[in-house]
């Protein structure tokens, strides 16, 4: 457990819809968690048989409760294991690590308002978010668009706390975020903030730029797992290391199982932290990440190790690590 | 006597045409009248129609720009004596003014200085406006032990209109205050400082 690692107990779990898991997880030897920001997460670690997993979670609990944090997780088909451990192995009273809390994705307070859109679990930020909103006294709206009743967390809580600033539509009820009609009518000096699956950030990136938004108006969360891929060997030339990369392993949890200890914040490919330098490569990289430009990328000179990897089975990467 | 790689220091572009923008909204004052001029020789055809230019001619009052600016038949024209009287309704213009409108600032700096301080105001972040500078090099300088402003600086040094310091101005700049720095610049020895010379002509 390194610095900025803290210990935590799971307090309470709730099945809060199909699918989503709620935790609320407090702090062991220790009477207070550090304060956070809304739009803050956590990377939660997690011992499942002979890996560890690191998955990044937004805090959804109030930030001016320093008592426990809270997360939900959705369970994924395709996950790696991340979501299927924090389903179905822990259990109140279970206790991990988690890291110290970082924001990529917090209040531009110059704001005149606040738009929030939000698809299916991308709702977490956005609940810590409201709470400082609200506190504040800010002006802001929430479009939050869900598949289902059932699917969607939150809902009716939220309108509960936050009354006519939240706006509920359901794919099943072939209802839409009206977003041509938000974008075109928002006071000047409003930000626009989104969080969801990456096709929905897409679209209303894509939107609001095409109606005149500038770009400094325009924040987004979006993690990434690191995805499963094909076998390559990664050598690290400054500690001499030559490693194999499975297939169900990211480079960064090779080299942590390795013992070793690059630096990492996100560990979903958008904060830039573990960016690393490629010193030569035998097959083509897969830029999985959100924060090389498109020109990095294809320069191939770095590589984001959490979630970037070689799409040549059998290739060989060379790191200046 | 500037000291160079002092990073508030602002950078003016060229105004070039926001083809996505719903709206613009040009503030312009002096000579900017023929930056906005030089902007609609490679604007698209409909960028005038959706444009509100607010305009005051300062020092180049007589030069005539009012009425090619007229000719661009934007869609709202309004002419103010002062910066003063321009900033009171770019305030008023902000307040109403919905996403989609690009905000484009073009004269002298002190003028920029203070329809970006406006802008601030409204939540507007700095980069996303666009500017170019046009005209005198003059300075608007707050100095730093009186903190009263001096508007005009030409010369470096400068004498502080408000307490008479020999104040060196430096590349720092503010954008909330919308001015640059002056400090001192004969404190060990008074009356011991370097001729002052037009360098913000």
């Amino acid at each position: 457990m390194g610095e900025g690692e803290f210990r935590v107990r799971v307090a309470e779990t709730e099945h809060v819809a199909d699918g989503i898991r709620r935790l609320r997880l407090v702090p062991v030897g220790r009477e207070q968690l550090p304060v956070f920001s809304g739009g803050a997460h956590t990377v939660l670690t997690m011992h499942d048989e002979d890996r560890i997993l690191r998955n990044p979670y937004s805090l959804m609990g109030s930030p001016f409760d320093p008592t426990c944090y809270q997360i939900s997780v959705l369970k994924t088909a395709d996950s790696r294991g991340g979501s299927i451990f924090v389903h179905e192995k822990l259990k109140e009273g279970s206790e991990l690590s988690i890291s110290a809390p970082m924001n990529l994705f917090p209040i531009d307070r110059r704001a005149r308002r606040h738009l929030l859109i939000a698809g299916g679990i991308g709702i977490t930020p956005f609940m810590a978010m409201m709470q400082q909103l609200e506190r504040e006294e800010m002006p802001f709206e929430l479009h939050y668009s869900m598949r289902s009743k059932s699917g969607g967390a939150y809902w009716n809580l939220l309108s509960s706390l936050h009354g006519r600033k939240i706006h509920t539509y359901f794919d099943e009820a072939q209802q839409k975020i009206p977003l041509t009609r938000l974008l075109d009518n928002q006071p000047l000096g409003t930000h626009l903030y989104v969080c969801g699956p990456s096709g929905m950030i897409d679209w209303v990136l894509n939107e609001a730029r095409d109606a005149g938004w500038p770009e400094e108006n325009l924040h987004f969360e979006r993690f990434s797992a690191p995805p499963v891929g094909k076998p390559f060997t990664i050598e690290l030339a400054k500690s001499g290391r030559t490693l194999e990369v499975k297939p169900t392993r990211s480079i960064l949890e090779t080299i942590e199982e390795a013992g070793l200890n690059p630096p990492f914040l996100c560990r979903g490919g958008a904060c830039g932290q573990c960016e690393t330098q490629v010193v030569s490569c035998v097959g083509a990289i897969e830029h999985n990440d959100h924060f090389l430009t498109t020109d990095e990328k294809a320069a191939g000179q770095k590589i984001m190790i959490c979630v970037s990897r070689l799409q040549t089975a059998g290739g060989r990467l060379i790191l200046d690590l | 006597m500037l000291t160079p790689g002092i990073i508030s220091r602002p950078v003016y572009g060229v105004l070039q045409p926001d083809p996505r923008a719903r709206h613009n909204l040009l503030v312009a004052e002096g000579e900017g009248a023929a930056a906005i001029l030089d902007l609609a020789r490679n604007a698209p055809p409909d960028f005038f129609s959706k444009t509100t230019i607010l305009y005051c001619a300062a020092g180049s009052a007589g030069k005539g720009y009012e009425k090619q600016l007229e000719d661009l038949k934007s869609d709202a024209l309004w002419i103010f004596p002062t910066p003063a009287t321009t900033m009171f309704r770019l305030k008023g213009v902000l307040q109403t003014a919905k996403m989609g409108t690009r905000l484009y600032f073009t004269g002298t700096e002190p003028f920029m200085g203070l329809a970006l301080r406006e802008a601030l105001e409204a939540g507007i972040d700095h980069k996303s406006i666009y500017t170019e500078h046009r005209g005198s090099a003059k300075r608007r300088v707050q100095c730093v032990h009186c903190k009263g402003f001096t508007e005009n600086v030409t010369t470096n040094p400068a004498t502080c209109s408000h307490c008479g310091l020999t104040l060196l101005v430096r590349d720092h700049y503010s954008r909330r205050l919308g001015a640059f720095q002056g400090v001192c610049i004969d404190a060990e020895v008074p009356g011991e400082a370097p001729a002052p010379e037009e360098v913000f002509k």
